[in-house]
């Protein structure tokens, strides 16, 4: 992992980037910002799946949050690599930052499996597949997931403390 | 008369206000927490938002999507304030004085007086409305001074990190 943040680091766009410092406080606005549509797109398919939500009837909607979830996942993506580029080594070898990314692989298996839950016949009619108690419990999984994923985002002080 | 510097000064010496500001862990905990609650806030806020001004598919009714997002969404927002709260009181001073500061809680007064005149004006009319019906302008209008204005207090928020010493 210390070779691989080296070679970043020592990437020609890697160092432009470095001397562009205004850029990053707007990347970092960006993904805060994708980070906040994806947990509450991921809240509102689940109010739909715990069977809590008013708006039901809309299955159009639920299909929106759903492609809300993978096009704020590419903004998220796109600037936290950019970010990663910035200070390679920092975040690479920061076990805080490996977990959060290991947690985050999850919470993405997790929301591919919700989906297939909410794209399933029954949900049409409203009601949760076959095994409604098991669509709540990975409801609430994904959920957990996704709101570590974004602790972790602010964890570094863990590190920090941990390695004192 | 207290002077506000003073009033600042006393609220950092306080036993809370030390106690968060002299140890390791407990300001980067309540930050987390802070920035996550806040982050969520954003999420669950520009769904209304997007809604209102027309880009969510309408299907249902604006009532029920707000019953769905305001409940939670104020939950989570208290959690900010109140962790928010004290991360002010471990610096206040500073805080107190810092532009980006001070431009987030003029921002969070625009989309609370943009949220306080939906609520009066507009919401009682369009609530309960046919489903289908595209949204008058002013509920337009509303929605989208509480996109940009959310989007300008997360903006505030993360700056003030930058203008700390």
């Amino acid at each position: 992992m210390v070779e691989l943040a080296s070679w970043l680091a020592s990437l020609p766009f890697s160092q432009a980037l470095r001397k562009l410092n205004w850029l990053v406080p707007w990347l970092q606005i960006i993904h805060i910002l994708a980070n906040g549509l994806i947990l509450a797109a991921v809240v509102m398919i689940d109010m739909r799946i715990w069977g809590i939500s008013r708006s039901q009837s809309s299955i159009a909607m639920a299909r929106r949050f759903q492609s809300w979830i993978w096009a704020a996942l590419a903004v998220l993506t796109a600037s936290g690599i950019l970010l990663i580029l910035y200070a390679p080594r920092r975040l690479l070898t920061d076990p805080t930052f490996q977990a959060k990314m290991v947690v985050m692989g999850i919470a993405i298996a997790a929301t591919v499996a919700l989906q297939l839950v909410l794209s399933g016949p029954e949900m049409s009619q409203g009601q949760p597949g076959r095994r409604p108690q098991l669509a709540g419990m990975l409801a609430t999984l994904t959920l957990a997931l996704w709101v570590g994923v974004t602790l972790a985002g602010r964890g570094r002080w863990l590190t920090l403390m941990i390695m004192r | 008369m207290l002077s506000l510097k003073e009033l600042m000064g006393w609220i950092e010496s306080t036993d809370v206000a030390m106690l968060i500001s002299q140890s390791r862990g407990w300001f980067p905990a309540l930050e987390m927490i802070h920035v996550t609650a806040t982050t969520f806030v954003f999420g669950m806020i520009t769904i209304v938002d997007l809604r209102l001004i027309g880009v969510l598919p309408r299907g249902s009714a604006v009532s029920d999507l707000y019953r769905d997002v305001i409940p939670l969404t104020w939950a989570a927002f208290m959690v900010a304030a109140i962790t928010g709260g004290f991360l002010f009181m471990s610096q206040a001073v500073a805080y107190s004085t810092n532009f980006a500061f001070r431009m987030k809680f003029a921002m969070l007064a625009l989309v609370a007086l943009n949220m306080l005149a939906f609520r009066r004006f507009v919401y009682p009319g369009i609530a309960k409305g046919d489903h289908d019906a595209p949204l008058p302008f002013a509920a337009r209008l509303a929605g989208a001074i509480s996109l940009a204005g959310w989007i300008a207090v997360v903006s505030c928020a993360r700056w003030i990190a930058y203008l700390m010493i």
